[in-house]
């Protein structure tokens, strides 16, 4: 009687725990897109009050007069270029790595998890004067490569593992068919690793769209932008306009939040790939 | 098929199969370099030459080293920014990864709402920096922002503190931010880590009448080393790279009065001029990422060496 009075109580304690977690979450956020609809009278005279109405002013100013639409689709196809780079590039490596037996293969797969151990913004300076060189500065093309350069050790360690645990009798029984290695890799053992290839992408893609760090190094001209750092401009812009910075910080997370929400186990999944073994 | 032509084939079969090998590490291999080996190794030849700008001089072996370690007037800020990456691990250990502990202590429980618990946990991990930086600084503005404006109408007008203005108060409330951010990582890495636990060694204890701490301190918690050495040398790595939160909430001088300096923004100010530092010095820049990168690989590889002596098998 008296632990079942107990038990009544943690049990108790631990959904107010967890309740008030996931309000002090989700209440934030719900201001911030509630604020976008405001003006800068309701934000500073009724904060905690719900909008006066749902209008789009606030996201027409930003669509008509700031450049967030241009770093929208900069991100876009940064992220995107980087992902379909790397994920065919990563393939390829971990490919090589676990199907076949070759002189060598365990220094080439510690080469590749070595970059796993390097944090690439230290050598900012000298990627900088390479980049320079190259001709890649303020340039899309240079966050790319650095992106699939950064990503490729943790897409190569994801996809290895899953190739390594692919039986070889589907390859062998090609081969003796007479099928070429190409054939049997893309249309045979490709298509059984697309699960892991979702998981390595949105590891590599949900940072890379996130990224500020290189491009507010590597990218001058307004026009070549990214999302995450055209914000810190469109902040300078607008600093006075509370209700115009408010919804473009909703608009920022949009994207992100809509996919998250509609693939919310892949992506659990899939950030948390490289901490759980 | 007569034996040479057996052995020929053989061999052309071999070499094609070296070409194979080749086409399909080669691009990989090249881009892994050129972007990342290549730029880590000029990175410590860069730190050993004096430099004018973007103009290298002269060959100086260690002075740009010395010069930042011993030079009294620059190794001030260099220890105060260390001291503050110290703190912010600490902090982060204790507040971000104790909750995110807790919190995976319970949803382990399987409660009523796990599914929608796991997601909005994980809705702050996948916002930008940037978006959630800015979003608290203007929800902490002294005047304006909604954490004041919640004392005010709370009548705890004596508690609306300049949050970001005050040397005492602006480290804390970033690492709140950042903590509000991430806590949803490690939570969901403990949580598979307690998942992975079978089921009968928590359920046996259970009948045996142990309590749900004894359980938590006695089973899971030794069971689930591997994911906590993790989150540690993350939590490390991130803690003492840590640049965006303070950049985007304080600017690249660390302010109020230096108390949000970072290892971080001080590279980048060396590395890129700024008002404090003046012009841009690939010298001294070089040499504080080669010692900060020196400095988080040897301890990673100790705490990891550490930590992983107390994992236990779990068969």
């Amino acid at each position: 009687m008296e632990k079942k009075r107990n038990a009544g109580f943690e049990t108790w304690l631990m959904h107010i725990f967890l309740v008030s977690t996931a309000i002090i979450v989700l209440y934030p956020i719900f201001m911030m897109v509630m604020s976008g609809f405001k003006t800068n009278a309701e934000i500073f005279g009724s904060p905690f009050a719900m909008p006066k109405s749902f209008n789009l002013d606030n996201y027409a100013v930003i669509w008509n007069t700031t450049d967030v639409p241009r770093y929208l689709i900069n991100s876009t196809i940064v992220t995107v270029i980087s992902v379909i780079v790397l994920l065919i590039t990563g393939t390829m490596a971990a490919y090589a790595i676990s199907r076949y037996k070759f002189r060598g293969s365990i220094m080439v797969s510690l080469f590749f998890l070595a970059g796993l151990m390097l944090p690439l913004r230290l050598a900012i300076i000298p990627l900088f004067v390479q980049l320079k060189a190259m001709g890649l500065v303020d340039n899309l093309m240079g966050l790319i490569m650095i992106y699939t350069a950064m990503s490729l050790p943790s897409t190569v360690f994801i996809l290895t593992g899953f190739l390594r645990s692919l039986p070889s009798e589907l390859e062998d029984s090609a081969r003796v068919d007479g099928a070429s290695e190409l054939r049997i890799m893309v249309q045979i053992m490709v298509p059984l690793i697309t699960p892991a290839m979702v998981i390595a992408g949105i590891y590599n893609a949900v940072p890379i769209w996130n990224d500020f760090f290189f491009p507010l190094i590597f990218i001058q001209t307004p026009e070549n932008r990214t999302l995450a750092q055209g914000l810190t401009s469109f902040f300078g812009e607008y600093s006075v306009n509370f209700g115009v910075l408010y919804a473009g910080l909703t608009l920022a997370a949009l994207p992100v939040v809509a996919v998250f929400i509609l693939q919310s186990k892949r992506f659990i999944a899939g950030m948390t790939a490289g901490a759980i073994k | 098929m007569d034996d040479s032509e057996y052995t020929r084939a053989k061999r052309r079969r071999a070499r094609n199969l070296k070409l194979w090998l080749a086409f399909l590490l080669a691009p990989p291999a090249a881009i892994l370099i050129i972007f990342v080996f290549l730029p880590m190794a000029s990175a410590v030849v860069y730190s050993l030459y004096d430099w004018n700008g973007l103009v290298r001089k002269e060959f100086i072996g260690l002075d740009n080293f010395a010069d930042i370690l011993f030079n009294p007037n620059k190794n001030v800020i260099l220890f105060n920014a260390f001291g503050n990456n110290v703190k912010v691990f600490v902090t982060l250990m204790i507040v971000q990864n104790g909750i995110a502990l807790v919190l995976a202590l319970l949803l382990a429980r399987n409660p009523r709402g796990f599914r929608f618990y796991q997601v909005v946990f994980f809705l702050p991990v996948i916002l930008s920096t940037v978006i959630i930086g800015f979003q608290w600084k203007m929800f902490l503005n002294p005047i304006f922002g909604l954490v004041n404006k919640a004392l005010h109408y709370a009548g705890l007008s004596e508690w609306a503190l300049p949050w970001l203005g005050l040397p005492e108060t602006a480290l804390p409330s970033m690492l709140l931010v950042n903590s509000w951010h991430w806590f949803g990582f490690p939570t969901l890495v403990f949580l598979a880590a307690i998942h992975r636990i079978p089921k009968d060694f928590i359920e046996a204890a259970r009948l045996d009448g142990a309590s749900e701490w004894r359980i938590a301190r006695e089973i899971i918690w030794p069971l689930i080393a591997p994911a906590v050495t993790i989150i540690v040398v993350l939590t490390f790595i991130g803690s003492f790279n840590w640049f965006e939160i303070p950049y985007i909430m304080n600017g690249l001088e660390g302010s109020p009065q230096g108390s949000t300096d970072m290892l971080g923004l001080l590279f980048y100010r060396t590395a890129f001029g700024s008002v404090s530092a003046g012009g841009s010095d690939f010298g001294s820049g070089s040499a504080l990422a080669v010692l900060m990168f020196i400095f988080i690989f040897i301890f990673s590889i100790i705490a990891t060496k550490y930590l992983t002596s107390r994992e236990v098998e779990m068969s």
